[in-house]
């Protein structure tokens, strides 16, 4: 499998990001630079974490109108898989290729910590390695991760299962004291309806080894090559 | 014809504002009594050229909804004033 790791001007996750996947689960990667069209290469983009454009206007507003974003639509259109992490997250917000917004974090700190994630829905090609409602610790590093969306939204997002992770305790209790930014439902996670582009803002990429303190992470991207390889089995 | 634009995008009501209730809070600390509902929004100027005020209003608008402001969040108003 292929993946490509997309570097705008003020990206600081991507080698991060390179390095989870050549590394810790072994499959070939490649940088896509922001102003790259043609993403024909790529079995699944990351957009990688970080300050695009310096998080200037909104976080994600200006990357929102880079090219590769066209071509990200494009991709995302004809099924291929997309993750967000952090700042991609908030890219796929402002593009509309998510729903709901990234604000700021409810008590004004910028979190860089440990979090809890409880798996919502485990059907997914991004969750399809997990177990429904296990928990998995993942970091995040953020200042504007507060999840809103306006309640028709949020109702939809809970009928349709489109709420992958919940900031969670240990437990997997989710309480408000579990949720490091204020999120509307401690949501930290979420996907589209096709069930094709997802969004989250703690780093899997951060916890892909155990000698990082969790190798959590790795659920995300091996679930994805799951997905794929077994797609591509049935073509 | 140039015309100079001033914007103001605020978020709408009932969206949590942490920066607002932060300043809100000092006001009150600062001992002032009666201050309150402290809402942050952001101030833009910019100068458009326009066959007419009509197109530059119409431009203008186009702008807030696409990059200045995030409707999901937020609302703005604007007004537009020609200049030599």
């Amino acid at each position: 499998m292929r993946f490509g790791v997309t570097v705008f001007p003020g990206t600081n996750c991507e080698m991060d990001t390179f390095y989870a996947i050549r590394e810790a689960i072994g499959e070939q990667a490649d940088y896509v630079w922001h102003q790259d069209r043609d993403l024909s290469h790529y079995d699944a983009i990351l957009i990688a974490g970080g300050f695009s454009y310096g998080d200037y206007l909104r976080t994600g507003a200006i990357a929102r109108f880079a090219p590769v974003m066209d071509a990200i639509a494009e991709f995302a259109a004809k099924g291929g898989l997309v993750l967000g992490i952090c700042n991609g997250f908030q890219i796929l917000t402002e593009a509309g290729l998510l729903p709901g917004a990234l604000q700021r974090n409810a008590h004004l700190k910028f979190r860089c910590s440990w979090v809890h994630l409880r798996v919502e829905n485990a059907d997914t090609p991004f969750t399809g390695g997990c177990r429904p409602g296990q928990v998995l610790r993942i970091p995040v590093n953020h200042g504007e991760g507060n999840y809103f969306a306006d309640p028709d939204t949020l109702r939809e997002l809970n009928e349709n299962n489109q709420i992958l992770f919940r900031y969670c305790t240990a437990d997997g209790e989710v309480t408000p004291e579990a949720s490091p930014n204020g999120s509307l439902e401690n949501i930290a996670g979420i996907i589209n309806k096709a069930g094709n582009v997802a969004g989250m803002m703690p780093h899997p990429e951060r916890a892909c080894e155990p000698i990082l303190g969790s190798a959590d992470g790795r659920y995300l991207l091996t679930s994805m090559v799951n997905f794929l390889t077994g797609r591509a089995s049935h073509v | 014809m140039r015309f100079q634009a001033e914007v103001i995008v605020s978020l709408k009501k009932g969206v949590l504002d942490p920066q607002g209730s932060a300043v809100e809070g000092a006001i009150k600390s600062l001992g002032y009594e009666g201050v309150g509902q402290v809402r942050f929004g952001k101030h833009i100027t910019l100068v458009v050229e326009a066959g007419s005020r009509e197109a530059a209003e119409a431009l203008v608008a186009d702008l807030c909804k696409r990059i200045l402001s995030n409707p999901v969040m937020e609302t703005f108003t604007f007004t537009v004033t020609e200049v030599a």
